[in-house]
């Protein structure tokens, strides 16, 4: 039987300007049997994309297709006019975007997009179309199918709108469908429900797919085959299982070492306890008009507290919308709080930054999330980082010079880049010259907001190795922010588990997966994919059969001060929880948790 | 001179070299001609061009090309300087606005926004009305009325790269404002500034030669571009080059410039 989809030899050239044609995609061939999914896997600008985008007939202007075939349900794509293009795509092959939130038209209803494609194929009626559509949206375990398709998009989260995005992709009945990093913008707790409900759907329907990432253990979840890619040409094809746990090539070898979730800790963490240097107390930021509490309108970060000592590396971990920028910014002095203290080396911290003294400012540095918007674009980077040497220490000159070669030389990068550019450098590259932008005041402790999150897997670990390494040589403290858990793990000492905006759990992070925790604790460790084949079918069943309990929540006006995790939770007890806010509790292994720790998880650790 | 530019690689320098080129001109072109631009003198009326008069002569008798090069130094300065003038003017109070306090953002926004409601040819015949013809109220004119784009243009453009992460960390290690205008801000903002600057300079030299065709622009016995356009009209009907030549100046001078600039801002 021939395959559903049967690429050969492809060839993509593209120019940049009035430049030369370079070569994109190299000979690239792989086929796909019907209703299997294939991944193609590789770094940012390894081609993945555009060999996804391909298949349907697409590719990026001032791109053109130099050679090779591609083949796919039996229509020849390259050799289509743009008549039967249009037409094949949609009915035969469909697309699901990465961004499903920038993917809606936020000023159309759901249903109208969600019909719009098939309706431009004329495959049925409207109304028909629509009954198919509320059974897709049942499905894709979408909430009130019925009426789901009368919302905006801006009312919807973003794992139901990715689900959405599907329901578009496949209300044609395509035979193919072709998925670009659909789950890489969500949150893990969310990535797991969009995995299963795809996983469920692709079976049901005999969906034949290609599944674009880069993300390894997604990869082991729903693919049967996988591409490995790098620089546009095939570095090793085969089965997810041999790719995933036999690698052949030197670079899948070393995109698996890299995912792997590796310790990096030290025996750094076993010294003596230090004394704290960074203590937050009862931090309340937050917007708008204060009430007649004393407390904003809109509460971003709700009364955490927690401490960095001398040395120590803290992170704090939550989904998207959890308060953990606000939380940073507060600590630099770049929002003001609302009420709670900060102090630092013992000396209480003010809450803007114009009321720091020098040295407080110099301290304590915040690295920002985005490389890219972080170095000043018309300035060389050596420029740059003299500035901020000239600004604390007053180094001038021959000095100044010699002491930004220091810092590059400190982050692993070339004294010679420093002529450059921001534009000239990679991400990798400009996230180690942010850090060296901090490290060249000379500070104690260093704020890392989501540095790694917009790096490729190979790049955020080496990026790790390096905070590792300047908190050993340095004895720098830390707070590493991020959400991604396995990061986290590999090089913090502590955890702080922020869910919308409170700190619900702050202990050591090698306890993490054993003992005593929050439930929304255990939820995010429960959710990261594991490189295991059947990991996601496990966790479902033991989700649905742990359930959450049949309780009458107590539905009227929900109190600010009772458990943000109440509706989530599957541990609530009804007539505590949704009446009495959570208190503190200490547990064995040396975390305390904000929660009412019912007989279920608890049992006789309480301490 | 035109092998030289298009020879220059680098279009930054060809938008600088053409400014230079127009500037040169309105200063030192008066001195090339040797006829006296008033000297009303036995020749006839709309002549075509001769050795004599290399661009023939106006409705009075007077050399063309005297009168033109004359015109465009009128054009040329009053233009630059009120295009100096709004644009520095709107780019500091358009950073003003979004480095200062929020109430310095509401006043400027309204006052720009009111201005930008009055129709600019309005605006300037009401100020001449009031204050006359001088070439000082000229330029003060033209300034203010295209400072409120400039400052919405500049308010725009800062507002974005403030929001920026290095602005940010700047603030956070405690840089004076002072800095962070002069050494974040500005320097990311200028390209696009540059291309309003152009768009600006265009907008003067059509409303200068505007009211000088309405003839309270630029009063004889001085000439610019407009007010020979106005003077010449008769000689439409001749094919003059004393009616023909001032308006495809206007149209080389506007588009040239507006190239130029839009070309260097969008390769930095």
């Amino acid at each position: 039987m021939a395959a559903t989809i049967q690429v050969e030899n492809l060839e993509i050239v593209g120019r940049r300007g009035k430049g030369e044609e370079l070569p994109i995609v190299r000979n690239v061939s792989f086929s796909v049997q019907r209703g299997e999914m294939l991944a193609l896997i590789g770094e940012s600008g390894s081609g993945k994309t555009t060999v996804a985008l391909s298949l349907l007939g697409h590719i990026r202007s001032g791109c053109r297709i130099a050679g090779g075939t591609i083949r796919v349900a039996g229509y020849d794509v390259t050799a289509l006019t743009p008549h039967e293009r249009r037409s094949m795509r949609g009915r035969v092959i469909s697309y699901v975007a990465q961004n499903a939130g920038s993917a809606f038209n936020p000023a159309l209803s759901i249903m109208r997009q969600v019909v719009e494609p098939a309706l431009v194929h004329r495959i049925l009626p409207r109304r028909e179309l629509e009954a198919r559509a509320v059974s897709l949206f049942r499905v894709l375990a979408l909430p009130e199918p019925e009426t789901i398709g009368e919302r905006y998009p801006g009312e919807l989260s973003g794992g139901q709108l990715q689900r959405l995005m599907a329901a578009m992709a496949l209300m044609t009945d395509p035979e193919v469908v072709i998925f670009d990093e659909p789950t890489t913008a969500l949150d893990v707790t969310t990535q797991i429900e969009v995995l299963a409900v795809f996983k469920e759907v692709f079976a049901e329907r005999g969906i034949t797919g290609v599944y674009v990432t880069h993300d390894l253990s997604v990869v082991s979840q729903i693919a049967d085959h996988a591409v490995v890619l790098k620089d546009g040409a095939i570095r090793e094809t085969g089965t997810v299982s041999k790719i995933l746990f036999q690698p052949e090539d030197p670079y899948s070898q070393a995109l698996l070492a890299a995912a792997e979730p590796r310790s990096r800790q030290t025996d750094l963490a076993k010294r003596p306890a230090q004394p704290a240097l960074l203590d937050v107390r009862k931090l309340v930021v937050g917007y708008g008009q204060a009430t007649s509490a004393g407390l904003p309108e809109k509460v971003i970060v709700n009364h955490v507290s927690f401490s960095v000592p001398k040395g120590g590396m803290l992170g704090v971990i939550g989904e998207s919308g959890c308060g953990k920028s606000t939380l940073a910014r507060a600590i630099s002095g770049l929002q003001p709080w609302a009420a709670g203290e900060l102090f630092l080396n013992g000396a209480s911290l003010a809450g803007s930054v114009r009321e720091r003294t020098p040295e407080q400012r110099r301290h304590l540095q915040l690295v920002a999330q985005n490389a890219d918007s972080v170095l000043n674009p018309s300035k060389p980077i050596g420029k740059t980082l003299e500035r901020v040497v000239r600004f604390y220490s007053g180094l001038k000159g021959e000095a100044a010079t010699r002491r930004v070669n220091e810092l590059l030389d400190m982050v692993r990068l070339s004294p010679a880049l420093a002529s450059r550019l921001p534009s000239e450098l990679s991400g990798g590259q400009k996230q180690r010259i942010n850090f060296a932008r901090a490290l060249a005041a000379d500070p104690q402790i260093v704020l890392c907001d989501e540095i790694t999150a917009a790096l490729d897997t190979v790049v955020a670990a080496a990026i790790l190795d390096l905070m590792k390494e300047l908190q050993r040589d340095l004895g720098l403290s830390f707070i590493f922010i991020t959400h991604d858990l396995h990061a986290l793990q590999s090089i913090c000492d502590r955890v702080a588990v922020l869910y919308a905006g409170q700190a619900v759990e702050v202990g050591p992070a090698s306890t993490l997966g054993k003992g005593v925790h929050h439930p929304y604790t255990r939820l995010l460790h429960d959710s990261v994919p594991l490189m295991e084949p059947g990991w996601l079918e496990a966790t479902q069943r033991r989700r649905l059969a742990e359930a959450t309990p049949v309780t009458t929540l107590n539905p009227l006006s929900p109190d600010p001060e009772l458990c943000c995790f109440l509706a989530r939770c599957s541990d609530r007890v009804g007539g505590l929880c949704d009446r009495v806010p959570p208190p503190v509790l200490s547990v064995s292994q040396g975390s305390s948790v904000l929660c009412h720790l019912p007989a279920s998880i608890r049992p006789e650790f309480l301490s | 001179m035109i092998v030289m530019f298009g020879k220059l690689r680098s279009k930054h320098d060809r938008a600088v070299l053409l400014i230079a080129f127009w500037i040169l001109l309105a200063l030192l072109g008066p001195l090339c001609s040797s006829h006296d631009p008033g000297a009303i003198g036995m020749q006839p009326v709309f002549s075509g061009p001769s050795m004599a008069h290399l661009l023939g002569t106006d409705y009075l008798g007077r050399d063309t090309l005297a009168r033109l090069l004359n015109g465009i130094r009128h054009t040329v300065l009053l233009c630059f300087a009120s295009t100096l003038f709004s644009c520095s003017v709107g780019t500091f109070l358009g950073i003003a606005a979004v480095t200062s306090r929020v109430w310095v953002e509401a006043v400027t926004g309204r006052l720009a926004d009111g201005f930008l409601s009055i129709p600019s040819l309005l605006f300037a015949l009401l100020v001449i009305a009031v204050f006359g013809t001088s070439t000082g109220a000229l330029i003060m004119t033209m300034g203010i009325i295209y400072t409120p784009g400039a400052y919405r243009t500049s308010r725009a453009l800062a507002q974005r790269i403030a929001r920026l992460d290095f602005v940010t960390v700047a603030r956070a290690r405690g840089e004076s404002t002072p800095y962070i205008i002069l050494q974040e801000i500005l320097p990311n903002m200028a390209g696009p500034m540059i291309a309003d600057v152009g768009l600006r300079f265009i907008y003067s030299v059509l409303l200068l030669s505007n009211l000088s065709f309405l003839g309270i622009g630029v009063q004889p016995p001085e000439v610019d571009l407009g007010s020979m356009v106005r003077e010449n009209m008769l000689g439409m009907a001749y094919g003059s080059p004393a009616m023909i030549v001032p308006v495809i100046v206007i149209a080389v001078l506007t588009v040239g410039i507006n190239l130029a600039l839009d070309s260097s801002s969008g390769k930095r």
